[in-house]
């Protein structure tokens, strides 16, 4: 296939996993905040949010200070931040539109459809109730098009290439809520935290989905690195970074199949899912959580530049 | 314009009915208006899901549009089809033959046919095309003839359009629509098919690959992307054709041969259905600020390595000046009458004819050479004193410039409109296919209709819309 079909299909897949993770932090957020200070601590929620999408210094360039306007605003309709979900929105309905025969009908009507009633919204949620009807339809759309896409898309490298933006993302996603909320995230031996941090834990799990299934795996409270060790090992956890790259691994392997061709995508995806499949939490701790997450994302990146290198550019 | 009377394709002149629209017009008598109603609602919906649209992009916001769709077919009996048939073929086997001649031999120029000027001083002259071979000797593989009708038995040629000529996903999407919602009227006839037409076409694009490419040629069609207002068409085609539909950033050149980037590397390309204008088609020959074209197309194009359709420099064949040398033309390479006609056209550049003109300015339409979208143009039965004394001026002054033609009644059609079925006027417009085997025609074409009373604008711009065309199996 055309690799700008493929860079397409890919990125499309990307904004809209990325717009429907937007909307799940600020509905974990706005929850968040809504509670008396004594439950959730000093800081700043709203410029935590920020950092977990990862612009913050896009932010800071157009705000001062990190409210719930000036981030809501930013994050979901804002037209100067091109991972808006409003942006990530536009983009991924033009990029549909420009391989429009690469997709099926009903993956086009589940984006062509988001896209008009995105108008509807507008700029500026009235209320808070109205902003959350917002969010809510935002993770509904994405779940539309996922949906279509895995129910209708014929098994071959258009569908292959557009899982690989959905896992990269995720992938990307879940590590950078961990790479802000590490700090609470600690082992067993230095834990001093007390309720206070139960909701900073259910927020994170939120922001994956993962409340209930956090409770079907463990059948235990919230203990802080069982949150890490879900998030990041689980291979039953559909957002954790190891179910991310089985699957990143297996799509890649489908396409060298199909190709006849193994590649640097392939390899380096291999060598980052051994790497989580062989860890443990107790290690990871060891070795400090932070400078884990942080190789993580790197890693991650350079997999996404090596299959953007391989077959899209 | 009052005076003339329009023949009407389904009453004629005398009000009786012709036999073709027979069933049609019973039909008609029969169905209640709010059936009619409720069909023509459903058809706009149809057409708005699948989302055949007219993009239309300002600076900031943008919009889609649907081009109205009329439900009410237009009927063109066999033997009719059968005419028009013939005349296209024969006047695309000539427009073919006179290309090759222009960029070849210029044996219609020697032999004073086409006078020269009107060629080599026109901006759609092409001089790179000078000596060059292209695959096969076809340059016109796609052309959209419109056709206009007068009578029961006249029609005329209305224009060549020998670039890249649009419309056809109208005409297979109409078919598709109307075959949902009225499958009792189709019962009621034999309407030969036209949902073929993807298939004729990529024989046709398949047949003139060049001699180098392998036993299976690769074919794409290059669109300008998404900002163009027919890429609805593109992508509507390329998906009928099973071909992909390239930007021009997906292919490039090297060592002379076209390549597309795919994601197992490059990939020879060797057809190119192109709906991108000549002037955008290679920086490195034509306009140089083009970001639509392929840097290194022509030269490859040159070399024999890939075929483009349509040809380079087609224009000169449709263009307005060449136009009234048509039947000429065809004369000098086929040795027989035309069986379409053209419009009779006067040419001002010669004495004699604009003695005429300027003697029936108030009966005439007359245009300028090179315009377009009605500019510059004097419409002499609606045109006051001044008007035409103003123009009788730039014409004696500049005669070169102008053409005159009649003032044409374009037939009518039975149409849906505010008060019910009036008739409007129509003209239609065949694709004619030319492949290295055979020319291909599907039967039928986009019918354009002017949907206001009295309008002889079928332009979707100025308030046209379509209708299906049936062309009746005998």
């Amino acid at each position: 296939m055309l690799s700008r079909t493929a860079d397409n299909l890919y990125w499309l897949a990307r904004y809209v996993e990325r717009a429907e993770y937007l909307a799940r932090i600020l509905e974990a957020t706005q929850r968040l905040t809504a509670m008396p200070l004594a439950y959730t601590g000093e800081t700043n929620e709203w410029e935590s949010a920020v950092a977990t999408a990862g612009c913050s210094a896009a932010f800071f360039s157009h705000h001062k200070e990190a409210n719930e306007e000036t981030v809501t605003d930013f994050l979901a309709f804002s037209p100067s931040n091109p991972s808006s979900i409003r942006n990530c929105f536009e983009v991924a309905r033009h990029n549909a539109r420009s391989v429009r025969t690469a997709l099926t009908m009903e993956m086009w009507e589940a984006i062509n459809g988001t896209w008009l009633e995105l108008k509807r919204f507008g700029n500026k949620s009235s209320s808070r109730e109205e902003f959350l009807r917002f969010l809510q339809w935002v993770q509904g759309s994405s779940l539309r098009f996922d949906g279509s896409a895995y129910r209708t898309m014929l098994r071959n490298d258009a569908y292959w290439f557009s899982r690989l933006g959905v896992y990269l993302e995720r992938a990307d996603n879940t590590a950078r809520i961990l790479d802000v909320k590490y700090h609470l995230l600690l082992p067993p031996q230095e834990h001093v935290g007390g309720p206070l941090d139960y909701f900073q834990w259910s927020s994170i799990l939120r922001s994956v989905s993962a409340l209930t299934a956090y409770h079907w795996v463990y059948r235990d409270s919230l203990k802080p690195w069982l949150v890490a060790d879900l998030l990041i090992l689980n291979e039953q956890m559909p957002r954790s970074l190891a179910s991310c790259y089985e699957n990143l691994v297996q799509n890649l392997d489908r396409i060298a199949g199909a190709y006849g061709r193994q590649g640097p995508a392939q390899r380096q995806a291999r060598t980052i899912r051994t790497r989580l499949q062989n860890a443990r939490m107790e290690g990871i701790f060891q070795q400090g959580l932070h400078e884990f997450i942080g190789e993580f994302i790197d890693d991650n990146n350079r997999l996404g530049a090596a299959v953007n290198q391989q077959y899209l550019a | 314009m009052a005076l003339i009377t329009a023949f009407d394709e389904m009453k004629g002149l005398d009000g009786q009915v012709r036999p073709a629209y027979a069933a049609l017009s019973q039909w008609l008598a029969e169905v209640r208006p709010e059936v009619l109603d409720f069909r023509r609602k459903e058809a706009e919906l149809l057409f708005r899901r699948i989302g055949i649209t007219f993009a239309v992009y300002g600076e900031a916001e943008a919009t889609e549009r649907l081009i109205p769709f009329d439900v009410i077919p237009r009927i063109l009996a066999a033997k009719e089809w059968d005419t028009l048939q013939r005349g296209l073929e024969q006047r695309v086997k000539a427009l073919n033959l006179y290309l090759k001649d222009i960029y070849g031999k210029r044996e219609v120029l020697k032999a004073g046919i086409v006078p020269e000027d009107l060629v080599f001083q026109n901006p759609v002259f092409r001089p790179e095309m000078n000596g060059q071979k292209v695959p096969h000797d076809i340059y016109l593989h796609i052309a959209g003839i419109d056709v206009v009708r007068v009578d029961a038995d006249t029609f005329y040629v209305l224009e060549d359009n020998a670039r890249t000529p649009s419309g056809v996903s109208y005409m297979l999407e109409n078919r598709e629509i109307m075959l949902r919602l009225f499958p009792e009227l189709f019962s009621r006839h034999r309407v030969a098919p036209v949902e073929n037409y993807p298939d004729e076409l990529l024989a046709t694009l398949k047949s003139v690959a060049p001699d180098v490419a392998s036993g299976d040629p690769t074919v794409v069609l290059l669109t300008p992307g998404v900002f163009n207002s027919a890429y609805y068409e593109h992508s509507f085609l390329a998906d009928k054709l099973g071909v992909e539909l390239v930007e021009g950033g997906d292919l490039f050149v090297k060592g002379g041969i076209v390549y597309m980037r795919t994601t197992q590397g490059p990939k020879r390309v060797d057809v190119i259905y192109r709906r991108i204008d000549d002037d955008f088609l290679d920086p490195l020959s034509f306009r140089p600020d083009s970001a639509l074209g392929v840097a290194g197309l022509m030269s490859a194009y040159q070399a024999g390595n890939v075929t483009l359709a349509n040809a380079v420099g087609t224009g000169i064949a449709d263009d307005k000046a060449i136009y009234s040398y048509m039947p000429e033309v065809l004369k000098f390479y086929l040795g027989e009458e035309p069986i379409l006609k053209n419009v009779p056209t006067w040419r001002c550049r010669e004495p004699d004819h604009l003695a005429y003109v300027l003697d029936h300015l108030e009966e005439l339409v007359v245009k300028e050479v090179h315009g377009s979208g009605g500019y510059g143009m004097l419409i002499g039965p609606t045109a006051d004193k001044a008007q035409i004394a103003a123009f009788r001026i730039r014409l004696k002054l500049n005669p070169r410039n102008f053409i005159a033609q009649p003032t044409l009644a374009l037939s009518t059609c039975p149409t849906c409109v505010e008060a019910g079925v009036a008739p409007r006027h129509v003209d239609l417009r065949p694709f004619v296919l030319t492949g290295r085997d055979r020319i291909r025609i599907v039967p039928g074409g986009l019918t354009r209709v002017a949907l206001k009373q009295g309008s002889l604008v079928v332009n979707s711009s100025q308030g046209g819309g379509t209708k299906d065309t049936w062309v009746l199996d005998r």
